[in-house]
């Protein structure tokens, strides 16, 4: 007997974007508000998991064609490149700055360096726990 | 000028990180992993020179002042020991191409390399106790994932004890560090330095310390938690077993050397005491296990416990004698380690074998090898013109002047014994009747030259004592009197 699932189906497709928003929302109010890169790209997994659970796993591996060991390298990179950022500028290591912009519908913004090091850490959390989870959920061994 | 001294943590973990994209593009890994530990090698030279002319350098990250931002402080003895990481490291890297399976190499060999050369870097560059904690972590994750590379059945069995058992001690670091935060409010070492100092060292401080040491104890191998170390490091493929062996344990010790030379000096007829007895038993039944096993590489395996109990009793002794001694001796200890794991896993490439009473007359075959493994051996025992000579003879002179006389003719004795596990293997293995030598698919010889390296630079070292002894003797200097680590740090 073939089970019909189409609630679940029918409201994750619409929970995954309030998550996947929520998580953007966390991982932007870090600096003044509990939240950051790490509990954001949990987050976002939390979403992407979501997904695989409700449609499968061939489903998803079709639409989204992504190797999620690669977000592991570029979150990497892009933490370690913020830190060499520094050193153009002979500052030392890890050093950051900010400065306030004028942007065109959020008006007067503070915009961090650090955000890219939280970048770093959310697309890493993102490639590791989905590598989890997707690596055992594959295994068929 | 001071983001130098990060460059040794950086270049590898960068390269280790871009290698995950090519994991299947073999030729392009391996020689960019040659490349980049070769770079990292002369970058490491020049900043450890640069240490030895300039004074030590403190990099405050982020540009935040030394008791509250995260430091790094390349002093002469973190930078002598991460130069002589990345001499192994070049040897590994040149050695891992012809020595391990496609499917390993494949699988993030070289990425765990890197990642494992930067870890250790930090752990030797950290100026703060947390993260000393965190450098640790990240070295052993990455040995995490090389000890368990591969998949084998053995390996698995062992990656179990070794993860539980690395687990245990990173969970009792870490409550360590909040004992001592709580008692002192900082993990800076130097300001610790400073507020232990001026408290004297009192009963909840030497706690403390014993922890401390417990925790490295686990992690370098000391009696009695030693006993997870032999196996776990001969599973693995040979060049893993020579990264191990060379480094990881001697990272603990590292921090032993640090943490009761700087922190805990408070209390030396207690702490210091008993790690001259624990040094004790730990020479005694390290070579008691190289003596009792015929399998060469667990001999091998058995040797690095012996090694470590000559520098703790360095470090119990203390005076700025042994202490120097104890440098020289990991230095020295670092590089033969590597190299004798180097040889082994040639010797078990080309026998086909690793039980020793299966090999004989290699020699005939392979003179060049046997020849080199005649040397180790004779650097391993620390025979007068070989570089364990000079750092045992002041371990020795240390001991006899401080009137530890028992320890020292435990040690005198364990280095004959030393000689003897080792020179078995040659006797036994390269001596005698030829054995039929399987047919072997791969040639060794690209393995000489990796090899020959480290003997060369081994050799260096011992009939060139007279360039470095000054620079390590200095070293020692320095590691007694604690003032000149804070006043390099806290700029007072």
């Amino acid at each position: 007997m073939r089970s019909n699932d189409i609630i679940l189906k029918t409201t994750s497709a619409i929970i995954v974007f309030v998550i996947l928003a929520f998580s953007v929302n966390l991982f932007l109010a870090g600096h003044n508000a509990p939240g950051g890169g790490f509990i954001g790209g949990l987050m976002a997994a939390g979403a992407f998991i979501l997904l695989y659970i409700s449609f499968g796993l061939k489903t998803i591996n079709k639409i989204l064609r992504v190797n999620f060991r690669y977000f592991i390298g570029a979150g990497l990179l892009i933490a370690f490149l913020t830190g060499v950022g520094s050193f153009v500028f002979n500052q030392p290591f890890l050093s950051h700055t900010f400065g306030y912009f004028h942007l065109p519908l959020l008006g007067k913004t503070e915009l961090a360096t650090a955000v890219f090091f939280d970048l770093g850490v959310y697309l890493t959390v993102i490639g590791v726990t989905m590598t989890i989870i997707l690596t055992i959920a594959e295994d068929r061994g | 000028m001071t983001n130098l001294i990060f460059l040794p943590i950086l270049i590898p973990l960068i390269a280790g990180t871009m290698f995950v994209f090519f994991r299947k593009r073999l030729p392009l890994v391996r020689a960019g992993t040659q490349i980049v530990t070769i770079l990292n090698l002369a970058v490491t030279a020049f900043v450890t020179y640069y240490v030895f002319e300039n004074g030590t350098l403190v990099l405050q990250t982020g540009g935040w002042d030394a008791p509250y931002g995260i430091i790094l402080v390349g002093d002469a003895l973190a930078m002598s020991l991460i130069l002589t990481t990345n001499i192994i490291a070049v040897a590994a890297a040149f050695y891992a191409p012809y020595s391990l399976d496609k499917g390993r190499e494949e699988f993030y060999f070289y990425t765990f390399f890197l990642i494992l050369i930067g870890g250790v870097s930090g752990a030797f560059l950290t100026g703060d106790i947390f993260n000393l904690f965190v450098f640790f972590e990240v070295l052993l994750m990455a040995s995490y994932g090389l000890i368990t590379l591969g998949g084998t059945r053995q390996q698995l069995r062992e990656s179990i004890k070794y993860v539980l058992l690395n687990l245990f001690s990173s969970i009792l670091f870490v409550t360590t560090v909040a004992f001592l935060y709580s008692v002192t409010g900082t993990i800076n070492m130097a300001q610790l330095s400073v507020r232990i100092g001026h408290v004297n060292q009192t009963g909840i401080l030497t706690t403390i310390g014993i922890l401390f040491f417990i925790v490295f104890a686990t992690k370098g191998a000391l009696f009695p938690l030693y006993f997870w170390m032999p196996n776990a490091y001969t599973k693995p493929p040979a060049v893993i077993s020579a990264l191990f062996g060379a480094l990881l344990t001697k990272v603990g010790i590292y921090s032993i050397i640090r943490i009761f030379t700087l922190i805990f000096n408070g209390n030396i007829d207690y702490t210091h005491t008993f790690f001259i007895v624990l040094a004790g038993f730990t020479l005694i039944f390290g070579v008691a296990g190289a003596l009792s096993t015929n399998n060469i590489k667990l001999i091998i395996a058995y040797n690095i416990i012996p090694a470590i109990g000559f520098m703790i009793m360095g470090v119990g002794v203390f005076t700025d004698l042994s202490l120097s001694g104890s440098i020289y001796y990991l230095i020295h200890d670092m590089v033969i380690k590597a190299a004798l794991f180097l040889l082994v896993g040639a010797v078990a490439i080309v026998a086909g074998t690793s039980d020793l009473r299966k090999i004989s007359g290699l020699i005939k075959e392979f003179p060049f090898l046997g020849w080199m493994f005649f040397i180790a051996g004779l650097v391993l025992a620390g025979l007068p013109p070989f570089s364990g000579f000079i750092g045992k003879l002041q371990l020795l002179q240390g001991a006899f002047e401080n009137g530890h006389y028992v320890i020292a003719i435990v040690a005198l004795i364990t280095s004959l014994l030393i000689l003897i596990s080792v020179m078995r293997i040659f006797i036994l293995g390269f001596w005698g009747e030829g054995m039929d030598l399987p047919q072997n698919t791969r040639s060794i010889r690209p393995l000489y030259f990796p090899i020959s390296f480290l003997l060369i630079f081994s050799i260096v070292l011992g009939v060139g004592a007279e360039w470095f002894l000054p620079y390590i003797q200095q070293i020692g200097v320095d590691l007694t009197d604690p003032s000149v680590y804070i006043d390099a740090v806290l700029k007072e």
